[in-house]
């Protein structure tokens, strides 16, 4: 499929480059609209291999990239589930988002995430699986997981611990602070900032230059440069479900389900 | 290295300027969320912004309970 208008997202291939369209909103949330739309993304990844060397995932919303899980959806859908029922739901959930996860981050293109605004939580997952990330200068990434009683469950750990040092995860982990696109770039996670609003005009320029070379090599290199982190993504699921059964986190959804803000869980 | 009263003053211009709200109706007691009616999401842009100007990193948990100004202009102060 060259191209697809979807409910939440959207892709086409100009000039040898798959440009993925993020456009759900409120801030792009990511439940089960946009879980089975990026499957049928991660499905049309073999054939768009045939005409396209990159990979440039960006968003229309003025919010930001993405504001990560839809918690609203997640509380809802789950409330009224019997407690081994709701744990099944959100384990079905997390197996296939980490399928979809992991054909992203092993496909053989050359994959930019273009950011701006809010990048939080399953956002900056998604943005982690890329191999390059072109950042807005007023972008922002963040991981407010554990303000809600649980951790990253989309892969985040294991792929930020493959690009960062572990006291920068522990840091960004531990406090659930966000950080700003110059901070970013310093850290070594962000690759380009770009003025406001030129994130993805600076993405396609970097597509460009990543369409020159030789497609077999790219991926070859790729591939010896980024293993997937199997074992631990496998981990992170197991702890995500332990986690997901404990009383605080039913707190931390209500809590934030009965807010009107756009994040209530900052700061 | 700037006073608080010249670090309230610049965030006041700051905020005035870039949520459109003349400058003469913000004062440093105020609180920020209703005076230039923005919710978490645009404070964080403000807090971006502000980071640029002054040159810091602020955590945004050091907001915590944090709404007017003058407040706010303490925390920059103190990274200053």
């Amino acid at each position: 499929m060259k191209s697809f208008r979807g409910k939440t997202l959207s892709w086409t291939t100009t000039g040898g480059t798959v440009e993925l369209i993020l456009h759900r909103e409120p801030c792009n949330e990511i439940g089960s609209a946009t879980l089975t739309e990026l499957e049928i993304f991660a499905a049309a990844l073999d054939t768009l291999q045939k005409d396209a060397h990159s990979v440039i995932i960006s968003s229309t919303r003025a919010e930001g990239f993405c504001a990560g899980a839809d918690l609203r959806e997640l509380y809802h859908r789950s409330r009224p589930l019997p407690p081994d029922e709701r744990l099944r739901e959100v384990r079905d959930f997390l197996e296939r988002i980490h399928r979809v996860m992991n054909a992203l981050d092993a496909a053989p293109f050359t994959t930019i995430a273009a950011v701006h605004g809010v990048v939080f939580g399953g956002g900056f997952e998604l943005a982690l699986v890329c191999d390059l990330i072109v950042a807005d200068k007023m972008a922002r990434f963040c991981f407010p997981e554990l303000r809600l009683g649980l951790i990253p469950g989309f892969g985040g750990i294991p792929r930020l611990r493959r690009d960062l040092g572990n006291a920068v995860v522990r840091d960004l982990l531990l406090t659930g602070r966000s950080i700003n696109a110059a901070k970013a770039q310093s850290l070594g996670l962000v690759s380009q900032v770009a003025g406001e609003g030129d994130a993805l005009r600076v993405a396609r320029a970097t597509a460009a230059q990543v369409n020159k070379f030789d497609r077999a090599t790219a991926v070859a290199a790729k591939k010896f440069l980024k293993p997937v982190p199997d074992d631990e993504l496998r981990r992170e699921i197991e702890l995500f479900c332990e986690l997901f059964s404990q009383p605080a986190v039913e707190a931390g959804l209500r809590k934030f389900v009965e807010s009107t803000d756009a994040l209530p869980y900052l700061p | 290295m700037s006073t608080l009263d010249q670090t309230t003053e610049e965030i006041l211009n700051l905020a005035a300027a870039h949520f459109k709200v003349p400058r003469e109706q913000l004062s440093p007691g105020d609180d920020f969320f209703k005076k230039l009616g923005i919710n978490s999401l645009q404070a964080l842009d403000l807090l971006t912004r502000l980071e640029q100007h002054f040159r810091i990193e602020l955590p945004d948990y050091e907001l915590q309970g944090v709404s007017d100004f003058r407040t706010l202009a303490e925390r920059i102060q103190s990274r200053l």
